[in-house]
């Protein structure tokens, strides 16, 4: 079932990130995995990969996240959606520890980010559109290198493992720059599975593959996630591949959660025949769907 | 320690990487250095056949030049290899990765290490076997006058990629002349008595200065202070310190503002 987030309902608490800080007994251990209690309704389970808690962020007078809480579990392949500016980037960049949270918390893995970044980064990896890798470094330099900062074990079978894995042995030494805008994203989701990461965001993906390879890549990750303990963060405009590849998805709009559910399931829930059609509404008209779900 | 030393070696082997398979990466790391002696190796000569002064210009002005030469590689080496990361947009690559702000500057440190001793090979082969410049006439204060000269050119590197980190791409130009803009200060060629009151104070601040006066005491009077070369070496270290607060201070500016994920060419102002 659907459901409105709290953080609407609510309204926003300016201080319940100050609260959680206040109220957490033990926030995590030097091995990351003391479970720990929170007190709001939207605190993440010890187990989750990834507990996200009243994330704020802003930006002079613009508030681009507010108040964003959710959770990704082991196995679980969650969909960030939302239209152009609805603050999916700009989580994901938090979650990444390379842009600081007004407010909020960030647990990987049992990490406390902004006081373990090492460890909860250790255990997290990413592939993105617009972080290509060096493209004056061949395949497997990029990796190499990667591979040494995310301090993988027996880096060069994993190397060629994940070359394997993503087709691209016959581009071992071909520089990153030559590659098309496809094999590119090929090596970016090599070097993103390079660590085995416990936490894999996936930034769209499969924006410049073609269908057949998008095909291969959504399966891949999905065999993954059935395979190990990781959770995936995953980002797309194709509604698509998100109902076909997320277990769940989340609505954000003008940095707010305003929906949450199974992708399958929410369009007829919400009287749209479609993910795309409930994706347009949302972005053109959050407010409707939002008294929509609470008259259903 | 272990982890540390992995991740500032994988920036070494990046830098190897890019050196390995660029001709128009390796070519600077000696060509203008080999230019520089060359140069003022035939004006020391030509200096030493016109003045008939029992002074000798090859170890004064041209182990200076080689000296300062080296500083500016130490420096370059730096920013050149931080510029790798500006020009191939890696900041975000980077620092989503377990990599700390520490392990990024001992890697540029590394890889200025590696680039900057192909220079000083270079200087002192053409120096000593072309134009006859003994480093026995500095004896072991040599050692002394590299290492205040390595920390000085260390700290303005990272002074240099912090001023890039912070303003953009587009203030790499503020970079390239840092060396020449203090180079007065420094003292290189004269003594710092020659300077006005005002300015010898500030080149006091400089920590070459004390290297230079030190050389040029060792060739003159065969004789040095090495409280002022130990006071130089200090403030050297000193420098480096301040420096790498300011990068991490600039650094935390960045991912607070939220710079590094959007670095790119224009967006910084």
């Amino acid at each position: 079932m659907a459901r409105v987030r709290p953080a609407i309902e609510a309204g926003r608490k300016p201080l319940a990130w100050a609260e959680n800080l206040l109220m957490r007994p033990v926030l995590d251990s030097p091995g990351c995995h003391t479970d720990f209690w929170m007190p709001h309704d939207t605190a993440p389970t010890s187990g989750s990969i990834l507990s996200v808690s009243q994330l704020h962020k802003l930006y002079g007078e613009t508030l681009a996240v507010d108040g964003v809480s959710f959770s990704v579990e082991p196995h679980e392949i969650l969909g960030l959606l939302g239209p152009n500016g609805a603050g999916k980037t700009t989580t994901i960049n938090m979650i990444l520890g390379v842009l600081q949270p007004t407010s909020g918390s960030i647990v990987i893995d049992g990490c406390d980010l902004a006081l373990r970044r090492r460890q909860a980064l250790s255990r997290t990896n990413f592939a993105a559109v617009y972080a290509p890798l060096p493209g004056n470094l061949t395949v497997a330099q990029n990796l190499r290198v990667f591979g040494m900062l995310y301090a993988v074990p027996a880096l060069s079978r994993r190397i060629e493992s994940v070359l394997a894995e993503f087709d691209l042995v016959r581009f071992r030494n071909t520089k990153c720059g030559v590659l098309s805008s496809g094999e590119q994203t090929r090596v970016a989701l090599a070097k993103a599975m390079l660590n085995q990461p416990r936490l894999l965001l996936l930034d769209e993906p499969t924006a410049s593959l073609d269908p057949a390879i998008a095909r291969e890549i959504r399966a891949t990750i999905r065999e993954f996630a059935a395979r190990t303990q990781v959770g995936v963060l995953w980002t797309s405009h194709n509604m698509i591949e998100v109902a076909e590849v997320c277990h769940r998805v989340l609505f954000l709009s003008r940095g707010r959660i305003l929906l949450e559910g199974d992708p399958r399931a929410l369009p007829s829930q919400l009287g749209h025949k479609t993910l795309e059609d409930l994706f347009v509404t949302v972005a053109r008209e959050p407010l409707t769907v939002r008294h929509a779900e609470e008259d259903a | 320690m272990t982890a540390f030393l992995r991740r500032a070696a994988a920036l070494l082997l990046r830098q190897f990487y890019l050196l390995r398979g660029s001709p128009a990466r390796i070519v600077p790391l000696f060509a203008w250095v080999a230019i520089d002696i060359v140069l003022w190796g035939f004006i020391t000569r030509y200096l030493n056949s016109v003045s008939n002064a029992r002074f000798n210009f090859v170890p004064a002005m041209l182990g200076a030049v080689l000296l300062w030469d080296f500083m500016s590689r130490v420096m370059q080496g730096i920013t050149t290899a931080f510029l790798e990361d500006v020009w191939s947009r890696n900041f975000l690559n980077l620092f989503a990765s377990p990599l700390s702000v520490s392990e990024y500057l001992g890697g540029l440190v590394l890889s200025s290490i590696a680039t900057s001793l192909i220079g000083l090979a270079t200087m002192v082969a053409l120096a000593t076997v072309v134009f006859g410049l003994s480093f026995l006439v500095y004896g072991t204060l040599l050692a002394a006058f590299l290492l205040v000269l390595f920390l000085f050119g260390i700290s303005l590197g990272i002074f240099g990629c912090a001023l890039v980190l912070r303003f953009g791409p587009a203030a790499e130009w503020f970079i390239w002349p840092i060396p020449a803009f203090i180079s007065p200060l420094a003292c290189v060629f004269y003594p710092l008595s020659v300077l006005p009151r005002w300015m010898q104070g500030l080149a006091r601040l400089i920590p070459p200065s004390y290297v230079f006066e030190g050389m040029r005491g060792v060739l003159e009077h065969h004789a040095h202070s090495l409280a002022s070369l130990a006071f130089g070496s200090a403030l050297a270290l000193l420098y480096l310190i301040l420096m790498a607060r300011a990068f991490t201070g600039v650094y935390r500016h960045a991912v607070r503002t939220g710079l590094i994920a959007r670095y790119s060419a224009e967006t910084v102002s």
